[in-house]
């Protein structure tokens, strides 16, 4: 993985107002717990060495959870370094919920799914969509409207979002 | 159009421009900024363009294979398309799909304001909510969007406040914008937490996959479509593109040419029925994951979710048709930006709601309305567009507006018309008839005839003048140009000159520089405002090409065939085309350059003749003619003398192009070879004067093109600038300039003309 691509992805990030965290799998934990707001729900995270079991996150929550969390965090499967952006899958787990509901999303991505550009993210789209991966978010940034007389974050989307690069 | 109809129309656009331009001109000006910005920034943007324009032209050429295509996939995922035929046709569909619902939420999409679905669903008793903010407050205030992108662009947050705090009564009145999104996020969460149904629109539908790609900001798109276990998503068969492969370029281009972002807050490509749970809310405490049936906790793979239903309905309303008509076909290549209306002068001053039709505004609204509702609903606001062709760079797939804007004026020409066409028609045509020598039908009203045939006029007025001058300047003759033609007594009407510039040439003997002495030889082209009325500009053209060594000659040549054109008047325009290319054609085979002053007909030469003309011929003339300022750069940059110029010794210079000439990338020579002649120049930072040929004339739009100069004034009248010298490189730019400002103005060419007074 290029330094400069995470470098990038980086001010990219700080652009859109977005935090970044980086952590290894033996860091994770402690990482995650310290940007969490509880209450927190998330899905599988699906990378490899670090999970949500041992952080104050609800995995498979019921709807009441979800409504009441302060935090969803969800992994991210591809990111795009030149925009900023986070792929995100949709899942039987309820990928898209969990980033869209809580006000706070917390994105966790593996240092090599970090992508210069789209370009390259849209070669890895069109293998998930043969694989039968086909419907994914790409999300940039928090959401937002212009509708109510000047710039709003946060919308029906996100108020803040926070992401987690997990280094090998 | 009857007086009586054109004083209505005068009054509803002063109505608009007092209640909705100012919040309209905020926004859509900056966000046209924006895009310049994001453009500007953006390396790969033309190639882009390209792309995209191919795919959208492949995929509109491929359509019934794509409706095929994306049916077989669609239905094996596990959901349903339908094909409808037309609005009711739609709305049919749609309302058996809700059955017995409630509620239903619906993401922003103008092709369901295009059908109506909402007053369809309401009357079959399921209780719509719109989630998109601005489109929620169009709803509050039972109005209709004035903008594709941003429908509500013309209220303010006062407005929006007032509407609010009467609507709801909260318990603390609603003021700021944090305030009103807050109390609109609750409030519409509620309502999708309920909902039984999601409509969504769709930006693009990829046949291979049976995907829909929804580019919002807000997420209101992505909540409607996965929380209610039902989705019916609405999408004008025009949205199909063949697969994800051909995806990027609109994701890249739709963020940048809308709104300047880079890229859209949330791009959601969506495979219906997705295996995101659907959430039941009224059953709060089983887990997601026991929420239909999905694959399990991880891993992808769409397998669906059983639970999950999924509607695509493809309309048609027209498409098919607009698919077989060479000339409205190129409108199914927009992919709903906005960036037209963004870069149009009048839009930015007026707003949508001038533009409207049934449903779409701004610049390709005239191609949507005269293919989804018809050529009346299309001729209400067709006179809107004066052709600058701003919109033309604007459009991230390149789709010729104008040209689709002048096809649909020709045939509602051709057509019937409206009622109140008719009704003077026939009656006053004495006022033009027979000094009208055009190829139109008998319909057409006496002030398109008269605009149209201006050239002929031209000549009439100077044979006659000043008789013709006086004659025309008289209050009668004012009023009865106004009341019968429409042409606002307000505006000052061009003063013809005795000799024209053709006859001045022959009668000074010709060229002061023999062909046989000079490197190049030019034809300056004699358009029908420098041959008759502002003559000054072109003898000035004819010293400053001699003083830099060309041979010149000024030969009686056939107008452009812009006027008629402009009116719509195709075959009038074609004739014209025709036999300029022949006068021109003779000049062109003895290798001499056409040199053109007036920027419009520069275009016609440049783009609408390739429409005419065989594509030789019209290709010859491209590239054999030049704008008179880029012409005397080019002779400059190869070693003509620049001091045989009249020098700026640093005069001051306030500086307006012309917006066909800013199409066509011509604004910086002018500016180049001012400064190289040692002039200060300040360039006009407004990209229209408001007046474009004839538009500034006419009665109903006498006020929205003073509007839209207005900004210029400003710009002009600052402390800089002035006392500087204005200078502007179109007819109808000067007009408009000399009703605005107390100095006059003039062409570049003669600031440098070596005759010019010191």
């Amino acid at each position: 993985m290029a330094t400069e691509t995470v470098a990038t992805f980086e001010s990219s990030l700080d652009e859109l107002g977005v935090g970044l965290t980086r952590t290894d799998p033996e860091g994770f934990d402690d990482a995650l717990a310290a940007i969490l707001d509880e209450p927190a729900v998330g899905v599988p995270l699906r990378i490899d060495g670090v999970s949500l079991d041992d952080v104050p996150v609800t995995v498979d929550p019921t709807l009441a959870e979800l409504r009441a969390a302060r935090t969803g965090v969800t992994p991210v499967g591809t990111a795009v370094a030149t925009y900023g952006t986070l792929a995100i899958e949709s899942s039987p787990a309820g990928d898209e919920p969990v980033s869209l509901f809580p006000e706070r999303h917390v994105a966790v991505v593996r240092e090599e799914d970090i992508v210069w550009g789209l370009d390259e993210a849209f070669a890895r789209l069109d293998e998930a969509f043969d694989a039968g991966r086909d419907s994914v978010v790409f999300a940039t940034g928090v959401s937002a409207t212009a509708d109510m007389g000047s710039m709003v974050e946060g919308v029906h989307g996100p108020t803040a979002v926070h992401v987690v690069v997990v280094e090998s | 159009m009857s007086a009586e109809t054109r004083r209505e129309r005068a009054a509803h656009i002063r109505q608009l421009l007092d209640t909705e331009g100012e919040n309209v001109h905020a926004d859509a000006t900056h966000i046209n900024e924006a895009r310049y910005d994001a453009a500007a920034e953006f390396e790969a943007y033309e190639e882009l363009r390209t792309e995209a324009r191919e795919i959208k032209a492949d995929a509109i050429e491929r359509l019934p294979e794509l409706i095929d295509q994306v049916t077989d996939a669609v239905e094996s995922n596990g959901g349903q398309v339908y094909l409808a035929d037309d609005a009711a046709d739609a709305n049919r569909y749609i309302e058996e799909v809700a059955g017995d619902a409630d509620s239903l939420v619906k993401s922003k999409s103008m092709t369901t304001e295009e059908i109506e679905v909402n007053d369809s669903l309401e009357a079959a008793g399921v209780d719509v909510h719109e989630t998109d903010l601005g489109e929620w407050v169009l709803q509050v205030a039972d109005e209709s969007p004035s903008h594709i992108v941003g429908p509500a662009m013309h209220k303010s947050r006062e407005g929006i406040a007032e509407l609010f705090n009467e609507r709801f009564d909260p318990d603390d009145p609603l003021e700021t914008a944090e305030e009103l999104t807050a109390f609109a996020r609750d409030w519409l969460g509620e309502r999708i937490r309920d909902a039984d149904v999601g409509m969504t629109g769709a930006n693009f539908v990829l046949a291979e996959s049976g995907s829909i790609v929804l580019v919002t900001n807000e997420g209101n798109a992505r909540k409607c479509a996965v929380a209610p276990d039902t989705h019916v998503a609405v999408a004008g068969v025009e949205k199909l593109v063949p697969s994800i492969r051909e995806l990027q370029p609109f994701v890249e281009l739709i963020a940048r040419a809308a709104t300047g972002q880079s890229i859209a807050q949330y791009v959601t490509t969506l495979s219906p029925p997705v295996e995101t749970p659907a959430l039941d809310f009224d059953d709060p405490d089983t887990p997601l994951s026991e929420a239909g049936i999905g694959g399990g906790g991880d891993g992808g793979g769409s397998d669906g979710n059983d639970d999950r239903e999924f509607h695509l309905v493809l309309l048609d309303n027209g498409r098919s048709a607009m698919r077989e008509d060479d000339q409205l076909r190129e409108t199914l290549y927009c992919i709903r930006c906005g960036a037209c209306a963004n870069s149009c002068a009048n839009f930015q001053h007026v707003g949508g709601h001038a533009f409207g039709g049934e449903t779409y505004t701004g610049g390709i609204a005239t191609g949507w309305e005269a293919g989804v509702h018809g050529q009346d609903s299309a001729a209400e606001f067709n006179d809107l567009c004066t052709g600058c062709s701003r919109c033309v760079n604007a459009c991230p797939v390149k789709i010729d507006i104008p040209w689709i804007n002048t096809v649909v004026r020709d045939r509602i020409n051709r057509g019937v018309g409206d009622a109140s066409d008719a009704s003077d028609a026939p009656e006053f045509d004495f006022l033009v008839e027979g000094l009208t020598p055009d190829e139109e039908p008998g319909g057409l009203t006496p002030r398109k005839r008269f605009f149209g045939n201006f050239p002929t006029f031209a000549k009439l007025g100077s044979a006659t003048a000043p008789v013709s001058n006086w004659l025309a300047g008289t209050g009668p003759s004012r009023a009865l140009l106004e009341r019968f033609l429409g042409i606002d007594r307000r505006r000052d009407l061009p003063q013809f000159e005795r000799e024209t510039l053709v006859e001045w040439f022959e009668s000074r003997g010709g060229s002061r520089v023999a062909a046989a002495d000079a490197d190049r030889e030019a034809v300056l082209y004699p358009d029908v405002y420098t041959n008759h009325v502002h003559t000054e500009r072109g003898k000035a053209a004819v010293r400053v090409l001699e003083a830099l060594g060309v041979a010149v000659r000024v030969p009686d040549v056939a107008s452009s065939g812009r006027a008629p054109l402009s009116q719509g008047m195709f075959a009038t325009a074609e004739r014209h085309a025709h036999d300029a290319d022949a006068d021109l054609a003779e000049h062109i085979d003895a290798g001499r350059d056409v040199v053109v002053i007036e920027p419009s007909d520069l275009a016609m030469f440049a783009g609408e003749y390739e429409k005419f003309l065989p594509e030789k011929s019209a290709e010859r003339l491209a590239e054999s003619s030049y704008e008179a300022i880029e012409y005397v750069y080019g002779l400059l940059e190869n070693g003509a003398e620049r001091a045989a110029l009249r020098r700026g010794d640093g005069e001051r210079v306030a500086y307006h192009s012309h917006c066909q000439q800013r199409t066509l990338g011509l604004e910086a020579h002018t500016v180049a070879v001012l400064e190289g002649c040692d002039y200060d120049v300040l360039t006009s930072e407004t990209e229209c004067c408001g007046m474009a040929g004839s538009f500034g004339y006419k009665q109903e739009y006498y006020e929205l093109s003073m509007d839209v100069g207005s900004d210029l004034e400003a710009q002009f009248t600052t402390d800089d600038a002035r006392d500087r010298t204005v200078v502007a490189s179109g007819t109808s730019c000067c007009e408009q300039l000399d009703a605005l400002l107390e100095r006059t103005s003039r062409h570049p060419v003669q600031l440098l003309d070596p005759a010019r007074e010191r």
